[in-house]
């Protein structure tokens, strides 16, 4: 057993971490109290802390002068395509190239995780181009065009079939006669489900946060995303914090509560994985 | 032994299955990666104007060109600047608050949240944020340092002082993830370490410099490496940061993706936005490499 740390350093480690969590908390209560402030108030110096007559005139004004109800569903549209897209495609490229053996499998694999080094920002524009051959811009496919594969997802999955499912599970139905399909939807789906929940956690917030595509292909103002819409409507309507505010809180909201609720498992999930958020 | 050579027919179905599923898969990789990629190294040789019909091939003309272009040479060492000061201020930062939750404490769950929130939190709302806290005018950063006797700045104005602010709001960002993988390495060291230390009556810095430190080296490097390679690609921040009510992003801070951007997008000129790409991918695998080759050394 370790000794207990004598009490002041215990105070003092304490003390700055609070600190710590406070100074790393405190943008985002900024933001919230920005939003309900009232136009008068946000323009006061020195700024208060605290909104003395907090109100949600904000929000409904960002809703009334901004389609961002329609930014916030495009967010959502894209970012539940791309999760189920890539869980579709990192499922079953994982569970192969784990358990068979074919012609090329390893290159294949050197591959896929060769271009997860590549950002994204170096084939960008070449994507653009192929994107407007195929009539894709300004388009909602298009906007999802990009975020349909994940090499990491690949990897994850087949590193938890290696770990977790055993050859002679899928022998087994082999020899009951069982096709290799119904396998992989009956046998190896289910065990599948708690890397795939992790992995859509990860797919999804990484889709909602996504920038400078949409931004690139989404050119008209219905089919921005919460992200692109927030960003340009801070240029269009000149130093408005509070609506700006309002617009951040609304457009945060999602993510935090999906953190907030599976907590624990994203945070061990990038502590194993190394899996940047 | 004919029989050998070809494989049966469970083999042959497996096979079936094996490249009719990974069809799909190896088109979208092909279509959405390998080819782009291919794209933009190709391009970076040729006069590629988009509204230009003449696309003619210049060898390195382009890349000649980006060494004298003024804008490039800022851009890049902006990046530069950015992405080494992100990894100055975020790596030590995640080492020091890493070492004090290394160990159980009551409160463990509220910190590893409030430090990882910023993580999770989309880069266009996280930078709007702080964009009023650094607000000249009204910003509580001024009052802050206004406590201390420092007049107020204009932090995103003055370009010394915006690429600080995109570095400090960056770092703020980043800090918690780099946080949680020191912690995974701290909780693996064995306890006996700290406990023959604390025999020894070993001070707690003295503990994490002679054993936390080495043990998490490689950890160190990884961290700090990929916290380069990230920050490379800094757009998002730039962008909401600088823009103003003219919707001029980019003149303050310019950082390599926006001038890439503007190269291809507002000129069009899109052979020599993919010099700067491959420039891009150069220094990352620059990185990369001294990454892996880190990790051949310890094993």
């Amino acid at each position: 057993m370790r000794r207990r740390a004598p009490w002041w350093q215990q105070v003092g480690e304490e003390t700055i971490l609070l600190i710590g969590a406070v100074l790393m908390v405190m943008p985002f209560a900024w933001m919230v109290s920005t939003a309900l402030k009232s136009p008068a108030e946000i323009l006061q110096w020195p700024p208060s802390f605290v909104p003395e007559n907090p109100s949600l005139a904000n929000f409904a004004f960002v809703f009334d002068r901004a389609p961002f109800a329609r930014w916030l569903l495009n967010s959502l549209i894209l970012a539940v395509s791309s999760t189920l897209a890539i869980l579709a495609t990192s499922a079953l490229a994982g569970y192969v190239l784990a358990k068979f053996t074919f012609p090329g499998r390893v290159p294949l694999f050197v591959v896929i995780l060769a271009t997860a080094i590549v950002p994204f920002e170096v084939y960008m524009i070449p994507l653009y181009l192929t994107s407007r051959d195929l009539g894709l811009i300004n388009t909602m496919p298009g906007v999802i065009l990009p975020f349909v594969v994940m090499s990491f997802g690949i990897f994850f999955v087949r590193q938890n079939v290696l770990a977790s499912i055993p050859d002679e599970l899928i022998e087994a139905g082999r020899i009951d006669g069982a096709s290799e399909s119904w396998i992989f939807l009956h046998v190896v789906m289910p065990l599948l489900a708690g890397p795939l929940s992790a992995l859509g956690i990860f797919a999804f917030m990484q889709a909602w946060n996504q920038f400078v595509w949409p931004l690139l292909v989404a050119n008209s103002k219905n089919l921005y995303t919460a992200e692109v819409g927030l960003a340009l409507f801070q240029t269009g309507y000149t130093v408005d914090f509070g609506a700006v505010s309002a617009g951040s809180v609304i457009s945060v909201l999602p993510i935090l509560i999906v953190f907030l609720a599976l907590r624990r498992r994203i945070i061990d999930g990038v502590a194993l994985s190394g899996l940047k958020g | 032994m004919a029989r050998l050579r070809i494989p049966g027919r469970t083999v042959r179905s497996r096979w079936a299955f094996a490249y009719l599923t990974l069809a799909p898969v190896v088109a979208i990789y092909l279509y959405l990666r390998i080819i782009p990629i291919s794209q933009t190294f190709v391009m970076s040789f040729f006069e590629w104007n988009l509204i230009a019909r003449r696309r003619p091939f210049i060898g390195l003309e382009n890349y000649a060109n980006l060494l004298r272009d003024q804008a490039f040479i800022t851009a890049l060492t902006n990046t530069t600047i950015i992405a080494f000061g992100i990894v100055a201020l975020s790596v030590p930062g995640a080492l020091f608050v890493a070492n004090l939750l290394a160990r159980p404490r009551r409160l463990s769950a509220l910190y590893e949240t409030a430090f990882f929130l910023p993580v999770v939190t989309s880069m266009v709302p996280a930078t709007l944020a702080w964009k009023w806290i650094l607000d000249a005018k009204l910003g509580p950063m001024n009052q802050l340092i206004g406590w201390f006797g420092v007049p107020p700045q204009a932090w995103l104005i003055r370009p010394e002082l915006a690429i600080f602010s995109v570095i400090l709001l960056s770092s703020w960002k980043v800090l918690g993830y780099n946080m949680i993988i020191f912690l995974v390495g701290m909780r693996n060291i064995p306890a006996m370490f700290y406990e023959a230390a604390e025999i020894d009556g070993a001070s707690p810095v003295q503990r994490f410099r002679y054993i936390t430190l080495p043990l998490i080296r490689p950890i160190l490097l990884f961290v700090s490496v990929i916290t380069v390679i990230q920050s490379y690609n800094v757009y998002t921040q730039v962008y909401v940061l600088a823009s103003d009510a003219q919707g001029a992003p980019g003149h303050v801070v310019r950082v390599l993706v926006y001038d890439m951007i503007e190269n291809g997008f507002r000129f069009f000129r899109m052979g020599y936005a993919s010099a700067e790409a491959m420039v891009l991918l150069a220094i990352v695998l620059v990185l990369t490499a001294i990454q892996f080759g880190a990790l051949r050394d310890q094993r």
